[in-house]
């Protein structure tokens, strides 16, 4: 059972090819790490399987739907990079909001601040936040949905390593327990955590393999060197 | 439309406001303030300040609400919070509606203090009816919300959007008979404030203030205001787009 189905997807946006013909599957039940360099077409594929992209051609298939219908909308949560949370409300006041917006119930929004780590910060003004408190009260927002689809835009940027080894495990608690997520990332340490990588390059897909099968497929047990050998022999093919 | 997200947004949009006290307490204070001045600035011919005064309480909420929501929604569209609310179940009418609760309780609360100022403090004539005057000012308020909600999708910065001001309210407020009562200004000047919205929540103020019963006009001035917003309020929920290339 796949969760996401993409088939020859092409995205142009003002005259440049964003998305270059990408097919691939997302399994349910899995963390599929979306990695590649800045600019590379991560963020844009993220908003496609939300439906807010506009696409040139090609299928996008979320949970059996077309991308963008409007039933998925209970069902997908999607952090931006940048945290989009209010400001000048408190912690809880914005992950009540988003409760209420996908008709959890109240006990939801303490169980999603804790789970972000944020328990005792609940009632600050999410203005005073630092940029890592920030993403994390943004995550806060979307698990309290508790979506069967979670597509996280570099959700672990400027956390201390403690902070990211946690949220990992969280996403694969969350894996474990039936949810599918899709979680981009550019830095390549956080491959190794992912039960499914999509590695991106210039709008096109350098790989669909799991952390071991990338491994052995270039030869390598660093996937920071498997990343550039794959960008190598796709140049040397042209 | 679904009520419970119309409450939710209205609920998050009041909360926003209620921890802005400075915003709040300008809001409310600074129109009781306008008006005191110009009841000392006219104290020596106080027809021109019982003309006034129902002119103004017509043009405060207007003013305010346009400001404060144009605002608010590029802020919304800057912070991602906009695209991201789109994504979730909440429908463009909850998310408008939701704002015209909110907002509109403030328009309410603006409201009564000013006209409780002007009639208890400052001595402006009674209107035919308290009640009416402020359901006037909280239709005029929900006007300016819906034009500025229409017009913030023009702005890309916060800077742009206060630019609309002097572009869209003042020339409204020239024309609306403020300054100049409308049957003294010449035909195509009178011509154009009919076009403008803010004329008829002026003209139905002074109808209303000073007159012992609730004239056809001022309902019937009630009717185009209430057009004029759900017009504007359709225009600006057709600017919020789910989907963008």
């Amino acid at each position: 059972m796949e969760s996401i189905k993409v088939d020859d997807l092409v995205v142009v946006r003002g005259g440049a090819t964003v998305l270059d013909r990408l097919s691939f599957e997302v399994p349910a039940g899995t963390v599929t790490g979306l990695l590649g360099p800045s600019g590379s077409g991560k963020t844009t594929l993220l908003r496609v399987i939300v439906g807010v992209q506009k696409i040139t051609s090609g299928t996008v298939t979320v949970l059996d739907r077309p991308a963008g219908e409007p039933s998925l909308r209970h069902e997908v949560g999607y952090t931006t990079q940048s945290p989009s949370v209010y400001g000048d409300l408190s912690l809880a006041d914005n992950v009540r909001y988003y409760a209420a917006l996908y008709g959890r119930r109240k006990d939801a929004v303490g169980e999603a601040i804790s789970s972000v780590g944020l328990g005792g910060m609940a009632d600050r003004v999410v203005r005073t936040f630092s940029g890592g408190e920030l993403s994390r009260a943004s995550l806060a927002c979307a698990l309290v949905a508790q979506p069967a689809l979670l597509l996280l835009d570099e959700p672990t940027v400027g956390l201390d390593p403690v902070l990211r080894r946690d949220l990992w495990a969280l996403f694969g608690q969350l894996a474990a327990g039936g949810a599918t997520l899709v979680v981009s990332s550019h830095v390549m340490d956080e491959a190794r955590r992912c039960d499914r990588l999509l590695l991106l390059r210039e709008g096109r897909l350098l790989a669909d393999d799991t952390p071991d099968g990338l491994r052995s497929a270039t030869g390598t047990d660093d996937l920071d060197e498997a990343f550039l050998r794959l960008v190598e022999q796709w140049e040397v093919a042209g | 439309m679904n009520p419970r997200l119309v409450l939710a947004t209205a609920w998050r949009v009041g909360g926003q406001l209620r921890r802005d006290r400075r915003t709040l307490a300008l809001a409310i204070v600074v129109p009781c303030v306008l008006l005191w001045l110009f009841s000392e600035l006219f104290a020596d011919s106080p027809m021109i300040f019982q003309r006034l005064a129902p002119a103004m309480l017509g043009v405060f909420p207007f003013v305010l609400m346009f400001l404060v929501t144009s605002v608010a929604m590029v802020r919304e569209r800057t912070s991602g919070t906009l695209e991201r609310l789109l994504t979730t179940p909440i429908g463009k009418g909850d998310l408008v509606v939701g704002y015209g609760v909110a907002f509109a309780v403030l328009a309410l609360v603006q409201a009564s203090v000013a006209t409780a100022v002007a009639l208890g403090l400052l001595g402006m004539d009674a209107p035919a009816s308290v009640a009416v005057l402020v359901l006037i000012a909280v239709a005029d308020a929900l006007l300016g919300m819906a034009l500025g909600l229409g017009l913030s999708s023009l702005a890309v910065t916060e800077f742009q959007a206060v630019q609309f001001m002097p572009a869209v309210a003042f020339p409204q407020i020239l024309l609306c008979g403020l300054i100049v009562p409308t049957d003294q200004i010449a035909g195509w000047l009178d011509a154009i404030s009919r076009a403008m919205p803010l004329r008829y929540a002026v003209e139905a103020m002074t109808t209303l203030t000073g007159a012992s019963t609730v004239d056809g006009r001022v309902w019937t001035d009630l009717v185009i205001i209430s057009g004029c917003v759900l017009v504007a309020l359709a225009l600006g929920a057709a600017t919020l787009r789910r989907r963008s290339a």
